[in-house]
């Protein structure tokens, strides 16, 4: 089996998904060791998007609409990538960038930052802020060996675009689907949501939009059959 | 019956008197966490504490046995036990985490396990998870309700609640006891379109349902479930009888033993399908495979 050519795209992001990329420390290896990393600023010594197709790209961070690069970075990435994946809130749904206005020193000028798919057609979306490493290897691994039944999640159109706590009103409360487990809780990156009387409440002013909480709501999907292998 | 997979199913009762007077019936769930904290199998456990409010439990971090010990007994409303995974593998750091739940805690847990993706360094943690038999569960007011007004006893007067033999039962200052009926309308609706009784993902599950009181029908469902069952049960923590010994007369009326446990469980996938394609007639969305 050729090694499938990975491009990591890295647009409007802090580098935090990529720092958690690289802390499944050991894990790491079996990644890079299972991909041919073409393009990566901070892991490979590439300055621009190698000539032809890759078979993944990973795309960090959300574009900056004000600024041409990203733009077309990101138009680039999809027209030379086989897979694009948006990697982390900010790329996936838009997360803490939902908040930015302009008017900040050095590029007072760039105010819209938007999650990939409003300029392009994305194929997976992994939310978190960062996004734990564990499941950015299981992700990798299952792309690599072509595990679809585990891939499924990620490339549903509801897990990309906007999202925020609200989620859980919206898509398993009022479903009458919340049973009051605190899942959610405990995947908030800023402690957003406390249970109260067996349900999530919900701090919009602590929230930042990644998109956690929901994804990982086991009332929005529940992988059954993953689960059961688990059960050795 | 399916009951899900597992490896072995017994009868268990704890021999230690001091468990077996706070544990809700064979005191299992007690005994293993203590077992396997004292073996170094486990470091900590969340389970549900009690709170200051009577009856309304606190998801607790518990690294003590004296901890579990004081969580023991059944609470029937609401403990979202998975909100405490993190601050246990963080701020207490523990890294060999036990989690007892309701079935879909467990699941929950087994998701964020395989996509936790606000779960950074906990998948490789949980090292047990034990599940409890669970029929519905109710919102804090609503069991409060079911105390209060149809049971008629103050909420703070009760010791203990049992539900079996078709009934809702309260201890305590006085005991009462309401036909299982009256209570359903306060079960929370999340709930109905739960199709697992056994907690069928869990590595142990267990739970009253199918043994005589002070017993407790056991699953050991993984190899490491059923390891440490196994060298508990060695050790002699606990009493051990075949499930055969509970079955019902082929003519009976009554069920019991697992034939009992069969019924209910699949009374509630039988009555899940139905909720769930009564909601999608609504058009309301409903988890994809959570009818197993």
């Amino acid at each position: 089996m050729t090694k499938p050519k990975v491009a990591y795209v890295h647009l409007s992001g802090c580098t935090g998904c990529l720092v958690s990329l690289a802390d499944t420390y050991e894990k790491l290896l079996d990644i890079l060791g299972a991909v041919d990393m073409v393009y990566n600023l901070t892991l490979a010594d590439a300055r621009t998007l190698p000539e032809g197709k890759v078979d993944i790209a990973i795309v960090e961070g959300g574009v900056c609409l004000q600024d041409e690069e990203s733009v077309h970075l990101i138009k680039e990435t999809r027209e030379k990538a086989g897979l694009v994946v948006a990697y982390g809130g900010c790329s996936a749904t838009g997360n803490v960038l939902n908040f930015s206005r302009g008017g900040q020193w050095n590029q007072p000028q760039h105010e819209s930052f938007v999650p990939i798919n409003r300029l392009i057609k994305v194929d997976a979306y992994i939310p978190g802020c960062p996004p734990a490493p564990e499941v950015i290897y299981n992700f990798c691994i299952a792309a690599v060996t072509g595990d679809t039944e585990y891939l499924k999640p990620f490339m549903a159109n509801e897990a990309g675009g906007y999202h925020c706590g609200c989620d859980l009103n919206t898509r398993v409360i009022e479903n009458s689907l919340c049973m009051g487990c605190g899942t959610c809780a405990a995947s908030c990156p800023t402690r957003a949501i406390e249970m109260v009387y067996g349900r999530p409440s919900f701090n919009n002013i602590r929230c930042i939009k990644c998109g956690a909480c929901s994804f990982a709501c086991p009332r929005t999907f529940l992988p059954v059959n993953k689960i059961k292998t688990l059960l050795v | 019956m399916s009951f899900g997979t597992y490896k072995e199913v017994m009868a268990l009762k704890a021999k230690d008197g001091k468990i077996g007077g706070v544990a809700q019936d064979g005191g299992v769930v007690t005994t293993l966490l203590c077992y396997a904290l004292e073996k170094g199998v486990i470091d900590g456990a969340l389970v549900a504490g009690k709170s200051e409010t009577p009856w309304m439990p606190k998801p607790t971090i518990a690294t003590t046995k004296e901890e579990i010990i004081a969580a023991a007994g059944t609470k029937y409303t609401i403990s979202p036990v998975v909100s405490t995974i993190k601050d246990a593998a963080r701020e207490y750091g523990l890294e060999k985490i036990a989690v007892v739940g309701t079935p879909c805690q467990i699941y929950a847990v087994q998701k964020m396990r395989l996509y936790g993706v606000g779960a950074r360094h906990i998948p490789d943690k949980v090292a047990m998870t034990v599940g409890i038999f669970c029929t519905e569960n109710f919102s804090y007011a609503g069991l409060r309700t079911v105390i209060e007004d149809h049971c008629k006893v103050p909420i703070e007067s009760v010791t203990k609640m049992e539900i079996g033999k078709g009934k809702f039962w309260v201890k305590g200052a006085k005991d009462v006891s309401i036909p299982i009926k009256e209570t359903h309308k306060y079960e929370q609706d999340g709930c109905h379109v739960c199709s697992d009784l056994t907690a069928e993902f869990a590595d142990i599950s267990t739970g009253s349902i199918g043994t005589p009181d002070g017993w407790s029908t056991t699953f050991a469902r993984s190899t490491r479930g059923k390891d440490l069952l196994s060298k508990a049960i060695a050790d002699g923590l606990f009493e051990k009888k075949s499930m055969d010994e509970f079955k019902s007369a082929p003519d009976a009326k009554i069920k019991s033993g697992l034939d009992l446990l069969g019924n209910l469980e699949k009374g509630k996938k039988d009555k899940a399908k139905k909720h769930f394609d009564e909601r999608k007639a609504l058009g309301l969305f409903v988890t994809p495979e959570i009818l197993y």
